[in-house]
């Protein structure tokens, strides 16, 4: 068919010059579709990249909005406990000023009232004073006779006046010394009543530095800087890590926990029964597993420990607090039942192995079996099937952070898949671009005779235009 | 709420009902009592118990002696399904081994051995109980000898059975010619794999632990 000569080479040939003639025919048509199909992709894969980079950006404001709304809210409920505490020290405080303040006034009666007592007397003026004026009021004549023994009961009485002066002094300065000793404790109790306000103020002026600095963080975040944005961020990465690293912590005492009673299990709920291809014995295991975790995250919640679930917080105190009677009494109930599965299960281990120890016909070991120290292994079991419960309550506390944490990093995870696909796209889109160039250079390889023949004709054409123009010029 | 309810308990339906085959396993072994056969049930007392213990609740266990005419529920020496719960199975599985233990001390020899008449009913036995797994042990010389009128030229429905023949012991007959013995191996093999069984020999009671 393809034989349109009776040679096949001058066939071949004549093929050959045909389809490269029809191809360079239609070459111009071919690179049009090529650079309009390789445009179209280039622009579709565009527009795909900015609809990701637009999304990208939403998404990376989401993520900003609940990154702040997570901050602001974990920083006012530290604020809060902080304003808890100062109001805690300000009314204790305040509660005992009045008793302060009696005991300070009380303090300071008792010593201007010993200060008042012991002020110093004035002695009474000498009886010898009297006995000078009578001297001095005498007539003369009258009286000069009895001068001498005058002066000389003058000198009795000044000496005799002299010493009870200096025995009234002496014993006042005594009592007022007393009374000065006696101020002492009472300076002493107001010394100490004065550092103990101090320490209060210095602790209290300590907070109100604490809740500037505070207040400062919380300005920032509801003002949006980014700055409390990137700290907000490396902190719920941190979060995340950390909980996630408590979680599986819990996890393994989850499976421990599941491990002590799935065994006894079997003897309330039968060894065989299966619910579609797990045995009910671990099924029920595993819910009372879960029911316990469940019921720690409702006494977290009831004591406003966690806020995982909102209408728990708000409920009244008074249903809150039963709330919390419930829930600790069912999960002590189910943590006795726990410990009364662990010991059902050494006794189950204990009766397998003396059945097992019979059946190998090992009369030795179906004795040791039931041993005298293996009571230890059966409080210790018993006692982990008590405290595990209790112990996995406190999931609620990293559970609340991982969830908090995990809605940050999803968002940070989405925004990085989305950047990468956007980048992507971007990058297919110049790639469609280029492919067609290249489509278009594929294509003209085989015309290179006639594009060759084209080119020496245009640069013919060209250079005889050339030389018409010249000519012209002269 | 009310669609979501209705999918879910859909869901554990079928999931309930995706898998109902039985899983356990049911275990009828024939103890064969003639002649000096009788001496070897020692060694049978021990794989019974290492059946026992290999075996869990839900799982059935018979044990049955080979005579004169071995047909019959008259010669099963102990027989057990095993309950639920696990305390349970282990207070059967030591009453199943203390019957053992007394039948192996009072055992009488039996003049005859008819194998085919207890592997008839180990069969019935077997699918009786409905077990998932069905395997009868055959603890003897594979020699059968039967009481003239007793008919046993029957074929055996084995289909979906493991039958595994256990020290199958040299006569001193099969020492002087061991075609013999190597012929009475293949009549069984035939027999068993004829009808859609499985057939296998164990010979060593020390290496049991490929028996279940």
């Amino acid at each position: 068919m393809l034989g349109i000569t009776p040679w096949p080479v001058a066939s071949a040939l004549l093929w050959i010059i045909l389809i490269v003639a029809a191809l360079y025919l239609v070459r111009g048509t071919v690179h049009k579709t090529i650079q309009a199909a390789a445009q179209a992709l280039h622009r579709s894969f565009k527009i795909a990249s900015r609809a990701l980079s637009r999304s990208e950006k939403r998404l990376e404001a989401r993520n900003r909005d609940v990154l702040l709304a997570a901050g602001r809210e974990a920083k006012e409920r530290i604020i809060e406990r902080e304003f808890d505490r100062i109001n805690e020290t300000v009314r204790k405080d305040l509660a005992n000023y009045s008793a302060l303040h009696r005991s300070l006034s009380e303090s300071i009666g008792r010593i201007e009232k010993d200060h008042q007592e012991a002020v110093d007397v004035p002695p009474d003026p000498p009886g010898w004073v009297k006995a000078v004026e009578a001297v001095a009021g005498m007539d003369a004549k009258e009286g000069r006779a009895h001068v001498g023994s005058i002066l000389s009961d003058i000198h009795k009485s000044l000496l005799k006046a002299h010493r009870e002066a200096m025995a009234a002094y002496h014993a006042a300065s005594a009592r007022r010394h007393k009374l000065l000793r006696h101020m002492r404790p009472d300076w002493r109790r107001i010394q100490q009543t004065l550092t103990q306000v101090g320490k209060n103020v210095d602790s209290l002026l300590g907070r109100s530095v604490t809740i500037d600095r505070l207040m400062q963080e919380y300005e920032d975040i509801v003002r949006g800087q980014d700055r409390a944005v990137s700290v907000l961020s490396s902190s719920s990465l941190v979060n995340f890590f950390v909980s996630a690293f408590v979680l599986c912590i819990a996890i393994g005492g989850a499976t421990i926990n599941f491990s002590l009673i799935a065994r006894p299990m079997a003897e309330m709920v039968g060894g065989t029964n299966l619910i579609g291809n797990f045995r009910t014995a671990d099924i029920a295991a595993l819910v009372i597993i879960l029911v316990e975790i469940s019921m720690g995250l409702f006494l977290m919640e009831s004591l406003r420990i966690t806020r995982l679930f909102p209408v728990i917080g708000a409920l009244p105190d008074k249903t809150r607090v039963r709330m919390i009677w419930i829930t600790f009494s069912i999960l002590f109930l189910l943590a006795s039942v726990e410990a009364g599965l662990a010991y059902m299960r050494e006794v189950l281990l204990h009766d397998e192995l003396a059945t097992s120890a019979l059946l190998r016909g090992d009369a030795a070991g179906a004795a040791t079996a039931t041993g005298e120290y293996l009571w230890i292994t059966t409080a210790a079991q018993m006692g982990m099937g008590f405290i595990l419960p209790f112990a996995l309550t406190f999931v609620a506390i990293p559970l609340e952070t991982f969830v908090h944490s995990l809605r940050t990093v999803v968002g940070l995870l989405a925004i990085s898949f989305i950047r990468t696909a956007a980048l992507a796209l971007r990058l297919l889109g110049n790639l469609s671009l280029y492919l067609g160039l290249l489509l278009k250079q594929v294509y003209d390889i085989p015309l290179f005779v006639p594009l060759w023949l084209e080119e020496r004709m245009a640069a013919a054409a060209d250079s005889h235009r050339h030389d018409d123009s010249l000519g012209r010029v002269r | 709420m009310k669609e979501v309810v209705l999918i879910v308990a859909i869901a554990m339906l079928v999931s309930c009902s995706v898998d109902s085959t039985p899983t356990n396993t049911g275990v009828y072994m024939l103890l064969d009592t003639s002649g000096t056969y009788r001496d070897e049930l020692t060694k049978a007392e021990q794989i019974i118990r290492y059946t026992l213990s290999r075996l869990d609740a839900a799982d059935s266990f018979a044990v049955a002696r080979i005579d004169t005419g071995s047909f019959s529920e008259k010669d099963i020496v102990a027989k057990v399904s095993f309950d639920d719960r696990p305390s349970a199975t282990n207070r059967q599985k030591r009453l199943f081994a203390e019957q053992v233990s007394e039948f192996v001390e009072s055992a009488d020899p039996s003049p005859y051995t008819d194998i085919t008449g207890g592997l008839l009913q180990a069969v019935e036995f077997l699918n009786e109980k409905g077990t998932g797994k069905k395997t009868i042990l055959i603890f003897s010389d594979l020699k059968e000898d039967l009481e003239e009128g007793y008919i046993r030229d029957i074929e055996v429905e084995l289909a979906g059975f493991e039958v595994i023949a256990l020290n199958v012991t040299k006569l001193r007959s099969d020492n002087v010619d061991p075609r013999e013995y190597l012929g009475r191996l293949e009549e069984w093999r035939g027999r068993v794999e004829k009808t859609g069984g499985e057939w296998r020999v164990i010979n060593d009671l020390d290496g049991l632990e490929g028996l279940l």
